[in-house]
């Protein structure tokens, strides 16, 4: 029977999908859609969905280079440590070529269906996140989720230039909006997974800057957000559909943040204020894009001006 | 790995097989599903350049 313990299957193709972190490619293929849908132009209905496959394929890649890379620390924390690197279902070889070959094909079939600024862009996000963010700053500063936010910021703007064809200041803008939420979106759920961090050395925040520091700093994002996502109604690039509810959303989310940023926990509090604003800011980001798009479909039906 | 190797039992053989014969069916509709994207995509390139919007 030692011959049973030896044995080592090829990976199941399911742990090739829970590879692409396909939990996280929803937020993404929501925001890329939104961004496609919200844009000035029009664009044929293949090419649309091949840009947001193209997109939720490039964000697997670099998902699946993320936990070649990190298959050590994942091992490490109780939320990672059932993945199939670190619980030895799959070899690192077939991870690390797996991420190429997701990035690679998504980058050339985007260019080729949706123009290569748009494919330019989504390399670029790639390498953001499976180098500038998992490799360089992620094990290096606590500042890593603020600059690491550009990678999950991308998919809009992807989405938006695979229509128009060309950079302007809506896009960015909803890049802005993504990169300044995920810092009190994450550092809400640190707050609560502290330990974990802790133990494997990675420079969170709260690990490093102390608890006070990161809730007052959810606080100031959150506070700064809210300004900054009623940008695009002050230059008229959206109507009133968008503006109302960005004030509405945002008002929340200061509401939320202010309860994590002014108290301090005890142990065994539960650290319910934590686990609310992050759900809630998941919430908020899916509905403050579904209101783009509804905001556009309110201007092209006419219903506002 | 070979799964015609001596030492596996006829268990182990086929259980090897198996997850060999998934990943294969899976890697063929994804290859299958590529062409189509293609198909589609030259497709979809050609109207767009009929009609004037590129």
């Amino acid at each position: 029977m030692d011959a049973a313990k030896t044995l080592t299957l090829p990976a199941d193709w399911r742990d090739f999908f829970a590879l692409t972190k396909p939990r996280v490619m929803t937020l993404v293929i929501f925001t890329g859609l939104c961004g496609l849908l919200a844009a000035p132009g029009e664009i044929h209905p293949v090419l649309g969905f091949t840009a947001i496959l193209c997109i939720a394929v490039g964000a697997g890649g670099a998902a699946a280079l993320n936990q070649w890379w990190e298959a050590d620390i994942d091992a490490g924390m109780k939320r990672t440590r059932e993945r199939p690197l670190p619980a030895g279902r799959m070899d690192r070889e077939s991870a690390r070529d797996f991420g190429f070959a997701l990035a690679g094909a998504s980058v050339m079939v985007m260019g080729l269906a949706n123009g290569w600024l748009a494919a330019t862009i989504l390399a670029v996000s790639i390498f953001y996140y499976a180098w500038i963010y998992t490799v360089w700053l992620k094990p290096r500063t606590p500042q890593n989720i603020v600059i690491g936010g550009g990678a999950g910021a991308f998919p809009p703007l992807i989405g938006w230039v695979a229509v128009t064809g060309h950079v302007t200041l809506m896009p960015v803008l909803l890049f802005l909006i993504i990169f300044f939420w995920t810092p009190p979106h994450f550092w809400a759920l640190a707050l609560f997974v502290q330990t974990d961090y802790a133990k494997v050395g990675i420079p969170m925040m709260p690990v490093v800057a102390g608890e006070k520091s990161t809730r007052r700093q959810i606080l100031a994002y959150a506070v700064f957000l809210l300004p900054l996502t009623l940008v695009p109604w002050f230059i008229g690039g959206t109507g009133l559909v968008y503006g109302l509810s960005a004030l509405v959303l945002g008002l929340v989310f200061v509401a939320l943040s202010v309860r994590v940023g002014l108290r301090t926990s005890v142990p065994d509090d539960g650290m319910k204020p934590e686990k609310r604003l992050f759900g809630y800011s998941v919430l908020y980001l899916f509905v403050l894009f579904a209101m783009l798009v509804a905001d556009r479909i309110a201007t092209v039906q006419g219903w506002q001006a | 790995m070979n799964p015609n190797d001596d030492h596996l039992s006829p268990a182990e053989s086929e259980a090897y097989r198996a997850r060999q014969r998934a990943r294969s069916k899976v890697l063929g509709l994804i290859l299958g599903a590529l062409a189509v994207l293609f198909f589609a995509i030259t497709i979809a390139k050609m109207s767009v350049h009929a009609s004037g919007q590129m």
